[in-house]
């Protein structure tokens, strides 16, 4: 269904025409495409999803939802948003899925040739800065994505989070950085459970527990969760059991 | 500059025809302000950004770097008063280094109004400019379609009312340094108490002739989080996971497919697509 | 860029919106404001809390840093002495007020002729047809209703604005419920958590909803704002809290940060 919208849109894209374009719709095709983009829909809502990121002693942890829906109808429950890039260098995507795939890709491309130029692991600190100049080069026609980044800085070995807007603005945060269609909730939840310096353990349950009650008042969230304990030399990565309606 | 792409453009235009809104983007529902004294300038700036009702940064920096004695205080878009200032600040020493002189307050202003303009006002930052130069203190506010103004007070920003009328009220023509600080940080708390927009701590930069520029981060914090009433931390094995794995350093040296590849072979070859029959 | 020569009237070559005809003017009058604040309640075995900052808000404005949210239903005079019910309106302040007047008259006319105190449960019902007598044109508001049922424990029944009404253990209302009942559902109902060492995945077993004392409750409210305010522009200044028990109501103001 959602190849014949897309259809749409190419044929009125087609260069050097001159008459103003008319959508070669069929009248029941068209209804479904209402279906499929009401007329208030956000891009950032229609899928579904929640990130959060949290920053413990000496430790950083990472967490998403497993969901990927179409408005209210789930589609998957085993669609992680959360990408590697380096080791102990996470970067969690939410909002559009089709933008998720493609940024995640796109920094996939970017951190290759990082390591190929300077034959070396990207470090948080660099790839915050080129997920805001990516992002940014895109103003006018932004990817509808809320990036989380965690990680440990190999060098200095010292935690690091961020956030993101979908046009690059960093977020950079002492405690926690949320987002998705859950981030009023989980912003609720980790401002009541979150304290500083939890060590790993404690970190899981604190990141888990914040994430789990978060997405579980989200209609759009859910469906499970990952977890990733990220510390110096050693990455947890944990599958949480968790509501599946 | 490299400028904008614009491949993304028409597919969000099309969504937007149909109704789709446009994304929020963080902004800096801010309180900044600029005053000048005898010596010198002193800007400051709140440090609260919010998206929406939310406050997604509760300690952002809104005192952007252009040169070493020329600062600028950025409201509206945060994204743009970010990648504005950094942009323009690239280009004044550029500048700089190609005439061999200190940069001017009044160069700077110059530049971001011309870009600001050239973009007719879709790029939302909202600027105070200060510093001082060979010709003496500057202080410009800039608006994002591209007009200016030159004050000896100014406040932007959705606290900018409440800000000014700090000054309008107190402001002296014969301001020291301290007294300059004073009234710009209360001016700023005006904003926090007062604005809904604006919050948190108060930033402060201050640039004189002859003097080492100082920026004076969170140079008041009057609204820190008393302590929580009660202890929320869970005892060990209070989340049910169903599975797990541990990645080792080891692991990790090799990279991340390591997850997904096999493993026997050295070669890395990736998995085969799956293909429906 | 031929194509974008023939293009009159947009940035693009195309648009899927309704075609607008220009010189049509509409002139609306909207009676509803939204004033911001946040509201909570909770019970427990004898006791129940009702909860609410003290901000008023339009915009980005201020409208006032005094102004509460939870009332004492048919008290005997207007301090609302002798009352044993409360009331917390989030929402639009002016009918807020509205329909706390109105309830506060329904439970005294009940007093006067009955000759005994309303129980929370038919004040519960009465609240929910005051709402939904205004069906098509309501209070704007989502109220909460607290006191202590036949048996002396703690009864809570929140309402939508058009009189739907359910009793619940907890219930966060207004601009901050979204970033309050998460944590509630987790703290109050222990959501998502099991006892440690129980099991495995599957097998590990749920930890129980404990009846929660006053004094923790207490705790918690305050914690669920200073959270919310830390994190939603339009909840601050104060914390005013209600607490019902056998004993009567008491009052409990608590300051939150101003900015």
């Amino acid at each position: 269904m959602a190849q014949k919208v897309v259809e749409a849109y190419e044929t009125g894209s087609g260069a050097g025409k001159n008459a103003p374009f008319v959508p070669i719709v069929h009248e029941s095709l068209d209804l479904q495409a209402d279906r499929l983009l009401p007329s208030q829909s956000n891009p950032f809502d229609i899928n579904g999803g929640a990130c959060v990121a949290m920053v413990g002693k000496d430790c950083v942890a990472i967490a998403c939802d497993l969901r990927l829906g179409m408005q209210s109808l789930t589609i998957s429950n085993n669609f992680p948003k959360i990408f590697n890039y380096a080791p102990s260098t996470y970067l969690g995507l939410t909002g559009l899925a089709t933008d998720v795939n493609t940024v995640s890709d796109l920094f996939r491309y970017k951190v290759n040739m990082y390591r190929l130029r300077e034959e070396r692991d990207i470090a948080p600190q660099t790839l915050a800065n080129l997920v805001s100049s990516s992002l940014y080069e895109k103003r006018f026609g932004p990817y509808f994505v809320s990036p989380v980044l965690a990680g440990i800085n190999p060098t200095t070995g010292k935690p690091f989070i961020c956030g993101f807007d979908s046009i690059g603005c960093i977020d950079f945060a002492k405690d926690f950085i949320v987002s998705g269609t859950a981030s009023d909730q989980l912003f609720g939840t980790c401002e009541g459970l979150w304290e500083p310096d939890l060590a790993p353990e404690d970190l899981f349950e604190t990141i888990s527990q914040a994430l789990l009650s978060a997405v579980d008042r989200d209609a759009l969230s859910g469906w499970g969760a990952q977890v990733y304990i990220i510390e110096k030399d050693k990455v947890t990565q944990r599958l949480l059991k968790g509501r599946q309606d | 500059m490299p400028g904008f792409d614009f491949t993304n453009y028409n597919r969000n235009a099309a969504l937007h025809a149909r109704g789709v809104p446009l994304p929020k983007a963080t902004s800096t529902g801010t309180t900044i302000v600029g005053c000048v004294y005898d010596k010198g300038v002193v800007i400051a700036a709140d440090t609260r950004a919010t998206s929406g009702p939310i406050v997604a940064d509760k300690n952002c920096e809104k005192l952007h770097y252009i040169a070493p004695k020329i600062w600028c205080a950025g409201a509206g878009t945060a994204a743009d008063t970010e990648f504005t200032t950094a942009l323009i600040s690239s280009n004044v020493e550029l500048h700089s280094l190609s005439t061999g002189r200190d940069p001017r307050v009044i160069t700077c202003m110059t530049m971001l109004k011309q870009h600001l303009f050239r973009y007719q006002g879709h790029i939302g930052a909202y600027l105070v400019v200060a510093g001082v130069d060979p010709t003496g203190t500057g202080l410009y506010t800039v608006h994002a379609h591209g007009s200016t103004d030159k004050l000896p007070y100014v406040t932007m920003g959705s606290g900018s009312l409440a800000a000014m009328s700090v000054f309008e009220s107190t402001w002296r023509p014969d301001l020291d340094r301290q007294g300059a600080i004073d009234i710009c940080a209360e001016a700023i708390k005006a904003g926090i108490f007062n604005d809904l927009g604006s919050g948190s701590n108060v930033d402060v930069c201050v640039i004189e002739k002859d003097q080492p520029t100082q920026l004076l981060r969170n140079y008041m914090k009057p609204n820190e989080r008393p302590q929580k009433e009660r202890n929320y931390r869970f005892p060990r094995g209070t989340t049910a996971y169903l599975d797990q794995r541990v990645i080792s350093k080891e692991d990790m040296k090799k990279y991340v497919t390591i997850e997904t590849l096999s493993g026997d072979d050295n070669l890395a070859t990736g998995d085969s697509m799956e293909v429906d029959t | 860029m031929t194509s974008l020569m023939g293009n009159q009237s947009g940035t693009i070559g195309y648009s899927f919106s309704e075609p607008t005809s220009a010189n049509v003017k509409q002139h609306s009058f909207y009676p509803y404001t939204d004033n911001g604040g946040s509201t909570l309640g909770i019970t427990g075995a004898d006791f129940a809390i009702l909860a609410g900052d003290t901000r008023s808000t339009s915009g980005y404005n201020i409208n006032s840093r005094m102004v509460p949210k939870v009332f004492k239903i048919g008290g005997d005079d207007d301090t609302g002495e002798g009352a044993t019910i409360i009331l917390s309106v989030v929402g639009f302040a002016a009918d807020g007020n509205a329909l706390k007047e109105k309830l506060d008259t329904v439970v005294k006319m009940y007093k006067y002729q009955h000759g005994k105190s309303m129980s929370v449960s038919a004040c519960a019902q009465r609240l929910s047809t005051i709402l939904y007598e205004k069906r098509f044109f309501p209070y704007y508001v989502h109220a909460i209703l607290a006191g202590l049922d036949e048996e002396g424990v703690g009864a809570l029944y929140s309402y939508d604005p058009v009189g739907s009404y359910e009793r619940e253990q907890c219930r966060a209302a207004g601009a901050a419920s979204s970033l309050i009942m998460p944590f509630l559902d987790n703290q109050v109902n222990s959501k998502n958590q099991y006892i440690p060492g129980s099991g495995e995945g599957h097998a590990l077993v749920p930890k129980k909803a404990e009846p929660l004392d006053k004094e923790t409750a207490k705790k918690l409210v305050q914690d669920a704002f200073t959270s919310a305010v830390e994190r939603h522009i339009e909840v601050g200044d104060g914390l005013q809290m209600l607490i019902v028990t056998r004993e009567g109501i008491e009052e409990v103001f608590h300051a939150l940060k101003q900015d």
